[in-house]
């Protein structure tokens, strides 16, 4: 990956355009990687990620999102996540945690066929909140809950 | 690879709940082996799809913070008993795996 990376970087600075395709063209074999936004789960803090995600860091406190999370999690290897909302045309539903190294933890895009409804487990360094950040309609709304956590999920 | 996926489709009426356990490590590229000292490098799902008749209804992006053997579940319309359900996922390693199974 690394390799690739390198020649990516030298093809391009070399010259123009064949450079630049040929560049991509050793870029394609795993087409599907290739769309994994790197920077936005690279990034340190909230708003960086969700700028590197969505292009915007700006969202919009919404009551129809519905997070399901423990009060307190004794373990934060294991912090079971749900989250539900009533918004319509919802395209994607991201979920962070707030004080990770790296609080973004996943971004679930969603069909006109899917229910806005995602549950899956993350983990969690400490003590912090949950962000539900849902993208409907173009605009992204987002909620909120604190969860306890005892013991530290990320690292040794 | 020896089959990773868990996965259970059941459909309700209309709507489809989808259900899957995943056999990985995540290593999130930060823990330390502790008999060595060394950093253990990174190792987790970075993308998950689900297919419905091949067509797909949720594609999903991960990070280092889904917890190891993740679980996942959702919900989408426009499903019967009998139907196909396909959920793969590619790692950072592009190792990858997928499962199908029968909506009941």
């Amino acid at each position: 990956m690394n390799t690739k990376r390198r020649v990516f970087l030298k093809g391009t600075l070399a010259s123009g355009a064949v450079a630049v395709a040929v560049g991509a063209g050793l870029l394609s074999p795993r087409q599907v990687l290739a769309a994994w936004p790197q920077t936005a789960f690279d990034a340190k803090s909230v708003q960086e990620a969700l700028k590197n995600l969505h292009g915007s860091e700006l969202t919009e406190a919404s009551g129809e999102i519905e997070i399901k999370a423990p009060d307190i999690a004794e373990n934060g290897a294991v912090v079971p996540v749900t989250i539900s909302t009533n918004l319509s045309n919802v395209e994607s539903i991201a979920i962070v945690a707030e004080k990770n190294g790296t609080p973004l933890a996943a971004s679930f895009n969603l069909t006109s066929n899917t229910l806005p409804y995602v549950s899956t487990r993350i983990k969690m360094g400490q003590t912090s909140n949950v962000i539900a950040v849902v993208k409907a309609n173009g605009k992204m709304y987002s909620a909120r809950k604190e969860v306890k956590v005892t013991i530290g999920g990320c690292g040794g | 690879m020896a089959n990773t996926i868990k996965i259970r489709a059941q459909a309700k009426g209309d709507t489809c709940t989808v259900k899957a356990l995943i056999k990985h490590v995540m290593e999130t590229g930060m823990r330390k082996d502790k008999k060595t000292g060394k950093t253990i490098p990174a190792h987790f799902i970075q993308e998950i799809s689900c297919e419905h008749n091949g067509k797909t209804v949720m594609s999903a992006l991960w990070g280092t913070a889904i917890s190891a053997n993740p679980y996942l579940s959702f919900e989408f319309k426009g499903a019967k008993a009998g139907d196909k359900v396909k959920l793969s996922w590619v790692d950072n390693k592009g190792e990858k795996d997928s499962a199908e199974d029968t909506i009941r």
